[in-house]
């Protein structure tokens, strides 16, 4: 039997379960244990592991009208990371992502502390308005939005006219970056709004007694204890939105309906790999190009997780 | 192996819902005036950030009320004069055969169907990581964790192409089945079964002559429930809000879900003729679409509260 040691603590890692006796106990158990496991493993294997090696082997393949089917080794893999198109794409989510996760988290590490400070009706009803949008799909929030741009339908033009300004047309080339960050902020700065709260409330409130009596004030107590103490929360969040942001898709989409001269069909790199196997047909170089930007954000949130393993507390 | 502590769910529970007033506040007659006028700056803030996330929403509520014309001519943010949600209703009814009904059922199916699967998937896996020592546990559970950082999008291109080699291309399992894959929840559910089962109710759940499946199902999942609702939760979302898969792997429109539906309307009213714009059914449509993810957030706010925040770690 393997629980005489642990009455407390539950969560620290035991039950070295001695291994080299092999009764029949303990091999029904290790069987059981990959019973529980198995099914999800094979969900696993057959629609992550499998995929993912059936389209780096499609990706080591060319075929073209004139010669078939043949085998190109890393070729593939040269042409993309030669391709302006794709380069020009993961330039331009690199660019979302220094933008936008920052605006996200700016909006949301602002809420939740304000609304850590409170506990009235108002400051309740703000925090589940603030979250609301996340309640609503991406494509929904993007085609929202994408009325509220147009000069057809929008309010843009009534509202810059009321200040006496000209409207600007938020979907032009040079604004559509900003207004698709717009779109993601609002989608998302709310649920790293509640994320971060109930980091907040964790925290032991004797800490802000101490801090009060050594006489530090709101704003000290807010940046210098609150934030460093939710340093692990804020990794998780910047990871996830992170990996998001480095395979936007959605909403560039959504928008490219109103918005074709200023979004075109490689505009990130997950659009130019849909329209390359979807509109062109180029199954291997799409596969290579997919390979490539999964290999690329799995690099990039492990390289993120290993900088920050101090802050997150991650071994 | 990476070690994630996690705090149950229930112990961020009574947190979010004190009431009490933050004990940081000064108490002294000058200080609480102060605090009261930092207090009103505060309440300022969040007002305006509420304006800011509500606009939006309050703007399709007004816009699912007005026919075409009026969404052309009347201000974005106030009604105009006449009511025409129940005359859009009805004619999303009779547009194409009613195929916008067919595509919010389309999207409640492969929500439940991914959603109910992938967490029954994530309990088994999370309780044989948590509670069984067996060979190779470390080394498996590290590489699921690891492919937490892979993004979805990547598996979309391979899993179009895999399963059209198996003919289940444009059929409801194209959408279902890569739904099924979460390892996020497994590792939610590891997690939480670590702290909230204790190993030795287990135990003495065995010495009682009950056998591992019996143990797992009167012992060890009625404490799981709160993990259960938000994973639950969590991934209905997740398949719901799916975009590029359905997209992908779906062309006969009958199957499409109603995200990719109503993309696929604007698309039309966009480049189309007159005949083919449909806006009004669309800002009704994306109205009555959002409506049930709404509510349910609104009724279950307990769960997703402290349940969102099992991503945290400390």
């Amino acid at each position: 039997m393997t629980t005489q040691t642990s009455v407390a603590a539950p969560a620290v890692p035991r039950r070295r379960a001695p291994r080299a006796g092999g009764s029949t106990l303990l091999r029904r158990r290790q069987r059981w244990g990959w019973l529980f496991v198995s099914p999800f493993l094979a969900v696993f294997a057959l629609l992550l592991v499998f995929p993912l090696a059936y389209a780096f082997g499609m990706s080591l393949f060319t075929s073209t009208l004139a010669t078939g089917t043949e085998f190109t080794g890393l070729g593939n893999y040269a042409k993309a990371f030669t391709d302006p198109l794709f380069l020009e794409g993961m330039l331009r989510v690199l660019a979302f992502a220094v933008v936008m996760i920052p605006a996200q988290l700016i909006v949301a590490i602002a809420a939740a502390l304000v609304l850590d400070t409170l506990a009235t009706k108002l400051s309740k009803l703000s925090r589940l308005l603030i979250f609301a949008p996340y309640a609503i799909p991406g494509v929904i929030g993007a085609l929202m939005w994408s009325f509220l741009y147009s000069p057809r339908f929008g309010p843009g033009g009534t509202l810059f006219n009321l200040v006496g300004m000209p409207t600007p047309d938020f979907l032009a080339p040079g604004t559509i970056f900003g207004s698709l960050v717009n779109i993601v902020t609002w989608q998302w700065a709310g649920y790293y709004m509640v994320v971060i709260y109930a980091a907040l409330r964790a925290i032991d409130p004797s800490i802000y007694e101490a801090a009060r009596i050594d006489g530090a004030n709101g704003w000290q107590t807010a940046l210098r204890i609150k934030v460093p103490m939710i340093g692990s929360s804020m990794v998780m969040i910047v990871m996830f939105a992170l990996i998001g942001t480095l395979q936007f898709f959605t909403e560039p989409v959504v928008l490219r309906n109103v918005a074709q001269g200023a979004i075109d069909a490689a505009y990130t790199p997950n659009m130019y790999a849909y329209s390359l196997a979807f509109s062109y047909s180029q199954f291997n170089y799409a596969s290579a190009i997919a390979f490539s930007l999964g290999a690329l954000v799995f690099a990039g949130s492990f390289v993120f997780l290993f900088l920050t393993r101090k802050q997150s507390g991650l071994k | 192996m990476s070690i994630f502590t996690q705090r149950p769910i229930e112990a961020a529970e009574p947190l979010t819902t004190a009431t009490g007033v933050p004990s940081h506040v000064d108490r002294s007659a000058k200080g609480r005036r102060r605090a009261g006028g930092r207090r009103i700056g505060s309440h300022v803030f969040l007002v305006i950030l509420a304006i800011y996330f509500v606009v939006p929403i309050w703007w399709l509520v007004v816009a699912s009320t007005k026919d075409t014309a009026g969404l052309f001519s009347s201000p974005a943010f106030w009604f105009s004069g006449d009511f025409s949600l129940f005359s859009n209703i009805a004619e999303l009814f009779t547009h194409q055969g009613g195929i916008y009904w067919r595509w919010l059922g389309n999207s409640f199916l492969y929500a439940f169907a991914g959603g109910i699967g992938a967490t029954i998937l994530a309990i088994l896996a999370g309780y044989g990581f948590a509670k069984y020592d067996f060979r190779g546990r470390g080394a498996v559970f590290t590489v699921v964790l690891g492919s937490v950082m892979v993004p979805l999008t990547a598996l979309v291109i391979p899993t179009f192409m895999l399963l059209s080699q198996y003919g289940i291309i444009n059929t409801p399992w194209a959408v279902i089945l890569p739904s099924l894959l979460s390892p996020f929840g497994v590792y939610l559910m590891r997690v939480y079964t670590q702290d909230a089962v204790p190993d030795e109710m287990l135990e003495a759940a065995r010495i009682d002559g009950a056998g591992e499946l019996r143990t797992f199902f009167q012992v060890a999942l009625p404490l799981l429930r709160p993990a259960i609702v938000t994973v639950l939760l969590l991934s209905i979302v997740g398949t719901w809000n799916n975009f590029f898969l359905p997209l992908a792997v779906l062309t006969d429109p009958q199957l499409l879900p109603v995200t990719v539906g109503l993309n696929r309307w604007t698309a039309l009213s966009n480049a189309g003729a007159g005949g083919e714009q449909v806006w009004n059914l669309i800002t009704s449509g994306a109205f009555i679409s959002v409506l049930p993810l709404i509510l349910s957030f609104l009724f279950l706010q307990r769960y997703w509260q402290g349940g969102l925040s099992v991503g945290s770690i400390k």
